[in-house]
């Protein structure tokens, strides 16, 4: 059964250094409030996973807390680039790091892998690109029954992956709608989980399009209203395009993003 | 600005214009957004947008910031997940265009949205990445690239190569078993690239009024062959323009590949 505990006590207990930790959620449900608590409890040496590191995994690697990055595609979306993991990739700043890239159909896969239980999981995908020569997680497969060449890609099991929700109940039952992501994959893949909700309500009633994950698939429950922005939470809150846009010059400068971390993250009170 | 629109605008106008009413597009972010969404309020009512966030047949009516912006979940006539877009819809070949950007492309069509410079671990530049591009460029029936044209762009090989066009030439994409056609043409601000229908090579086939085909062939990294039909493409329609432009003034201030 889920443990409803503080944001605070959830990262504590659940994420530790050298973690390989998942954040998920696909510019929906965003985990930023949980990412913020990360950054506080400086967390260190972790190997992030996502298959779109936009801005909280941007904080994330600013503020030290990555070793390894894992993803499909980083960048702030519909802005441009991301400057504290450019300034970690081209001048190790604050500290190197190790990238392994994919396609986002390699990484939903590697998911879906991961919460099956399988070792690896097989598409039609990378095919005659430059992806393969970086990483052995991707590699040729035959076709047991046609001989056909397919791709085959090894299975994510973070040890914890952190998502953000809109409800759960007091049993620690989670509900989560609008634009859901990999994130009922990245959860069964890990080995433990953190979600954060924006309310916890004493009965879930049905969402049509709705993903339940059950209390007794869940690690920690945490209370966070809000904890998804300037991501948003449908039917609670809305996209901060324009944080999105600000945090391009926030970002570009180290003293600048220094200052900006912290005013709102190390100043901000652990909810 | 004296013809009375910019050549982004045009380009925009021409990218959309390669839609067909009732065609399923899977859609990246920016410039072929734009173009996408200017022809569903356009000539192609009907055009079934995809984002890869999972929303399929999105009728955002202003242009996403982003390929989750809720605007696009609110309006689709369904969301699915991450793994089923990728898997139920677009690995089987169910999408008949996927709509492109680039950082690089080369003249067989090659795209590179992952890093600048030869040396993959020391990169001059490091880019977003691949994000769904690899598998759209393999697995759409066809597919459209909305690009500025600069040598920068347009260069004679990429250095890496994210999603496959026309891999090395002509029997590449069948070698690998990408079954969709790949690059059917390559829209820019100066004209409109196809690929030769023997040799795969990117060739000029249209020009943006205005434009010559010098223009277009300083703004290629490669000696670009010019098409024995070459044809001047037609303006942009007021209607377009109007619609373009009611597009973007609903829009978030900003632009950005993918």
């Amino acid at each position: 059964m889920a443990e409803i505990v503080s944001l605070a006590d959830a990262v504590a207990v659940a994420i530790r250094d050298g973690d390989t930790v998942a954040m998920e959620g696909f510019t929906h449900l965003i985990p930023h409030a949980a990412g913020h608590e990360v950054i506080r409890q400086r967390r260190r040496d972790l190997t992030l996973v996502r298959m779109t590191p936009d801005v909280i995994y941007d904080q994330l690697i600013g503020a030290g807390c990555a070793r390894k990055l894992v993803f499909s595609w980083g960048g702030n979306p519909g802005v441009g680039s991301l400057h504290r993991f450019r300034d970690a990739v081209q001048h190790s700043w604050p500290c190197p790091l190790e990238l392994e890239e994919h396609s986002h159909a390699g990484m939903a896969n590697r998911y879906v892998a991961g919460a099956s239980g399988l070792p690896f999981a097989v598409l039609r995908g990378y095919s005659g690109t430059s992806l393969a020569a970086h990483t052995p997680n991707i590699a040729e497969i035959s076709c047991p029954f046609t001989g056909e060449t397919l791709t085959a890609v090894a299975a994510l099991r973070p040890d914890v992956t952190v998502i953000h929700a809109q409800r759960a109940d007091l049993a620690g039952n989670v509900q989560f709608w609008g634009i859901t992501g990999v994130q009922k994959e990245a959860v069964l893949a890990a080995r433990q989980s953190v979600v954060t909700v924006e309310e916890i309500v004493e009965a879930l009633d049905p969402r049509p399009g709705a993903v339940v994950l059950p209390s007794w698939a869940v690690g920690y429950v945490a209370l966070a209203p809000g904890g998804a922005h300037p991501s948003y939470a449908l039917g609670y809150s809305s996209r901060d395009n324009d944080f999105y846009i600000a945090w391009d010059a926030i970002s570009k400068d180290r003293d600048t993003f220094s200052r900006w971390l912290d005013q709102h993250v190390y100043l901000g009170a652990a909810r | 600005m004296t013809a009375g629109y910019t050549a982004d605008e045009m380009m925009a106008v021409t990218a959309s214009r390669a839609l067909r009413d009732g065609m399923t597009c899977f859609v990246g972010i920016g410039l072929p957004s734009e173009a996408a969404n200017l022809a569903q309020a356009t000539h192609a009512p009907n055009l079934v947008l995809i984002y890869e966030s999972g929303t399929i047949g999105a009728r955002p009516g202003a242009l996403p910031l982003s390929i989750g912006d809720g605007i696009l979940a609110e309006t689709a006539d369904t969301v699915v997940s991450v793994p089923e877009i990728f898997n139920y819809w677009l690995q089987p070949g169910r999408i008949d265009v996927g709509f492109l950007g680039a950082a690089q492309i080369d003249r067989f069509g090659n795209i590179n949205t992952t890093v600048i410079g030869q040396d993959y671990a020391e990169p001059k530049v490091r880019l977003p990445g691949a994000g769904g591009a690899p598998e759209i460029a393999a697995s759409c029936r066809e597919v459209i690239v909305v690009v500025r044209q600069s040598p920068r762009a347009f260069v004679d090989k990429v250095d890496f190569v994210t999603s496959v066009g026309f891999g090395d030439g002509p029997g590449c994409r069948e070698r690998l078993g990408l079954t969709g056609a790949g690059p059917r043409k390559i829209v820019t601000d100066l004209g409109v690239l196809e690929p030769d229908p023997v040799t795969f090579e990117l060739t000029l086939t249209g020009v943006c009024p205005g434009v010559s085909v010098k223009e277009v062939k300083a703004g290629t990294g490669w000696e670009l062959s010019v098409s024995a039909g070459l044809r001047e493409l037609p303006r942009p329609a007021a209607a377009e323009l109007a619609a373009l432009r009611a597009l973007r003034a609903a829009t978030p201030a900003s632009e950005g590949a993918n």
